[in-house]
C-alpha cells in the first residue's frame, strides 16, 4: 500500500520535474528541475532497495554532476532565451515514442522468454551495501578499475581544456622563460 | 495493488521518451547535455527494477557503471563546451554544422 502511494508519488513528481527540463526555455529552471528530478529518482532506488545506489545517485548526480553544471553555466550566458529547433512535431514525437516502445522489447524479450536466471543473486541477512562490495570487488573487479581510470582520463581532459594557458609546459620551459612569463604576469595583474 | 515490475519498466519508458524529445528538440547545447542525463537515469531506474525483482545484483553493478560513464561524460563535454563558447561566444548546435578549424 505505502509502497504504491511512494511509488506514484515519485513517478509523478520525476515526470513533471523531467517535463518541465525538457521545455522551458529558461536555462536555470531547467538546471534546477533536473536536479530536484535526481533526488526523486534516488526514493525509487530506496523504495526497490537499493540503498547504496540511492546514496550514490544523491552524492554523485545531485553533488557532483549539478555543481558542474552549475559552475559551467557562469561561463556562458544563461539569462539569454533559448531558442528551440523548429521542426516537425510530429515526426519528433512519434520518433520518441518507437525508441520507447524499442527500449521496452529490449527489456521485456528476455522476460517474457523467461529464461532469466540470477548471476549473482542476492544472499539473506546481509545488507545491500555489503552485497554489493563483494561483488564489485571480486566478480567486477577488473571494470571498476577500467571505470577508475576512465574518471582519471575525464578529469584530466577537463582540467586542460578549461584552464588556461594549457597549452604550455613548464617542464619543458627553461627558466628564463618561465621568468618572463610570471613577469609579464605581474604586470598584467599590476595594470 | 501491488507495485510490479512492469510499473517501473512503464515509468522508466516513459522518462526515456521525455529525454528523447528533449534531444530532439534543443538547440542548445547545455539543454542537449541535461536530456542525456535523463536518458541515462530513466535506464538506471530500469536496471535497479529488474535487480529488485529478479533477486540479481548484476543491475545494480550495470547502474553503477552507468553513473560513472554520465559522471566523466559531463567532465569532458562541459570543457568542450567551455573552449568552443570562448571561441565561438554561443554553444548553439547549428554554429557547429562545419568542421574546418
Amino acid at each position: 500500500m505505502f509502497e504504491a502511494i511512494a511509488f506514484y508519488l515519485f513517478a509523478f513528481l520525476t515526470i513533471a520535474m523531467f517535463y518541465i527540463t525538457v521545455t522551458t526555455s529558461q536555462a536555470l529552471y531547467a538546471l534546477t528541475a533536473l536536479a530536484a528530478g535526481m533526488i526523486f529518482i534516488s526514493a525509487f532506488f530506496f523504495i526497490l532497495g537499493a540503498d547504496f545506489l540511492g546514496a550514490v545517485q544523491i552524492v554523485v548526480y545531485s553533488g557532483a554532476v549539478m555543481a558542474l553544471y552549475a559552475f559551467g553555466m557562469m561561463f556562458f550566458d544563461t539569462t539569454r532565451e533559448l531558442k528551440e529547433k523548429k521542426g516537425n512535431k510530429f515526426l519528433i514525437t512519434g520518433l520518441a515514442s518507437v525508441a520507447a516502445v524499442l527500449i521496452v522489447v529490449i527489456f521485456a524479450a528476455p522476460i517474457v522468454g523467461d529464461n532469466i536466471t540470477a548471476l549473482y543473486p542476492m544472499t539473506e541477512g546481509v545488507g545491500n551495501t555489503q552485497e554489493i562490495g563483494m561483488v564489485l570487488f571480486t566478480k567486477y573487479l577488473v571494470p571498476f578499475e577500467l571505470a577508475a581510470v576512465m574518471l582519471l582520463v575525464a578529469m584530466v581532459s577537463g582540467i586542460v581544456l578549461a584552464g588556461k594557458k594549457m597549452d604550455l609546459s613548464l617542464t619543458l620551459m627553461s627558466d628564463a622563460e618561465i621568468k618572463d612569463m610570471r613577469k609579464e604576469k605581474n604586470k598584467k595583474v599590476l595594470s | 495493488m501491488e507495485i510490479g515490475l512492469n510499473h517501473y519498466l512503464v515509468l522508466s519508458t516513459i522518462l526515456f521518451s521525455i529525454g528523447l524529445v528533449g534531444v530532439m528538440r534543443r538547440k542548445n547545447l547545455l539543454m542537449l547535455f541535461f536530456a542525456t542525463e535523463i536518458l541515462l537515469n530513466s535506464v538506471n531506474i530500469a536496471f535497479a527494477a529488474i535487480s529488485h525483482f529478479y533477486g540479481d545484483l548484476t543491475g545494480q553493478m550495470f547502474a553503477f557503471f552507468v553513473i560513472a560513464i554520465a559522471a566523466s561524460e559531463v567532465a569532458v563535454g562541459l570543457g568542450l563546451l567551455v573552449v568552443w563558447h570562448k571561441r565561438h561566444n554561443n554553444i548553439d548546435l547549428d554554429s557547429m554544422s562545419t568542421m574546418r578549424g
